[in-house]
């Protein structure tokens, strides 16, 4: 599987010379597999410079939305195959316990938030509800769950010809623990991480950030190393850097949590533009 | 084992806050989590006992009316709000581990999460102290 990491902030575009390195658009992952179909994970900011890669050949698409928060749907219209006549593009995303998925979305895809509708839309659209266990798309077979994050949020693990990539990009696993983690069943997002290739996972804030963010849906990055400990990852991707942190913050924050945790998978720093071989 | 499902997990969290004692049982009645404040009613910490099977369940904390009449499980409201799957209500007496006899209101009610997956029963006692 090919992994291209083409936005890697979290909550906010945040363009401008403090962050060249990790990149300014928001949260977008693509994954090409071994018979070269090509799943995004989600539609922030940087699934505008997806679309620019993709060719004007390509008949389907297939995007998986964790959540339907902003900075995971905002680029989706910017989107050019969703523009595109003759064009299939499914999308996967969390119902609410009263709305449906393409109500919740069309609640940003149309006036005022967004001048076009989803009705001039020229791409054939089609919504599937989750979560609803495995779902099959070419050679991946997908699993998606509920994880902890406001609002109905799934993370999701991608499997291709025994090699796996779990994305868990808005993640609060130690959310209320008194110690974290408390164990491998009580772990918001164990089943989805347990012993994967790659971990995309939520590191927003410090440690010391956190102790005022409880609860708003994200990890600090020591939590998020911590994860990746208990899950025996083989390697790990910090993600969903918050809109403060300068490339040379993340640069520090990242290393000093190496050299603290010593973690036993490689650690590949989330930046916009990188490209990971996973089962290569 | 397997990871427990993501509400679940939450009830359990929100539990260990709470000075209310809480029960969290499974849809097959297997009581998941009980919280601190439990501990106290029940005579046994969840430290010790860990999870709890429904069979054992009903052999360990022995329940009588307020006449003292053995309560059958499927009248207890844990048990009528799982098979319900509404809320449901009762006065009754305890028996815990420590051998103590304590009168105990109940409340309970069923975990309907996202996309109406049943996923077991929350229940909220409290002693009743004349």
């Amino acid at each position: 599987m090919k992994v291209t990491l083409w936005g890697t902030r979290g909550s906010l575009a945040t363009p401008g010379p403090e962050t060249l390195q990790f990149g300014g658009n928001t949260s977008c992952v693509s994954i090409q597999g071994s018979e070269d179909t090509i799943i995004v994970l989600d539609g922030g900011t940087g699934i505008r410079k997806l679309g620019q890669h993709l060719p004007d050949s390509i008949k389907q698409v297939y995007i998986l939305l964790t959540h339907l928060h902003m900075d995971h749907v905002q680029g989706l219209p910017f989107f050019a195959p969703l523009r595109r006549e003759g064009v299939e593009v499914h999308i996967w995303g969390p119902a609410s316990t009263t709305m449906g998925l393409r109500a919740r979305l069309l609640r940003y895809l149309s006036p005022p938030l967004f001048p076009i509708s989803v009705r001039e839309i020229l791409s054939d659209l089609h919504f599937h509800e989750l979560p609803s266990g495995t779902i099959g798309i070419h050679e991946f077979e997908v699993t998606a769950q509920l994880i902890i994050h406001p609002n109905p949020t799934v993370g999701y693990c991608i499997r291709d010809q025994g090699h796996a990539v779990t994305y868990l990009p808005d993640h609060e696993p130690a959310l209320g623990a008194k110690s974290f983690p408390i164990g491998e069943d009580w772990t918001s997002g164990y089943d989805l991480a347990e012993g994967v290739d790659l971990l995309i996972h939520d590191s927003q804030y410090t440690s010391a950030e956190y102790e005022t963010r409880v609860g708003f849906g994200h990890s600090c990055l020591h939590h998020a190393f911590r994860f990746g400990q208990l899950t025996q990852v083989k390697e790990f991707v910090p993600f969903h850097h918050d809109p403060t942190h300068t490339d040379q913050m993340l640069d520090k924050m990242i290393n000093d949590a190496v050299d603290e945790l010593q973690p036993s998978y490689a650690v590949i720093p989330g930046k916009e533009g990188t490209v990971i071989e996973v089962g290569a | 084992m397997a990871q427990k499902e993501i509400e679940v997990i939450l009830a359990r969290q929100l539990a260990e806050y709470l000075a209310l004692p809480i029960f969290i049982v499974d849809p097959n009645g297997d009581l998941l989590y009980y919280n601190e404040s439990a501990e106290e009613i029940l005579g046994s910490r969840f430290g010790e006992t860990g999870p709890i099977s429904a069979n054992n369940l009903a052999e360990i904390f022995k329940t009588v009316d307020t006449d003292g009449t053995p309560i059958k499980s499927s009248k207890l409201p844990l048990m009528k709000a799982m098979v319900s799957k509404q809320p449901s209500h009762g006065n009754l007496w305890i028996e815990g581990l420590d051998g103590r006899l304590r009168s105990i209101a109940v409340t309970a009610f069923p975990i309907i999460g996202q996309a109406d997956r049943f996923l077991g029963a929350i229940a909220i006692f409290w002693e009743v102290r004349k």
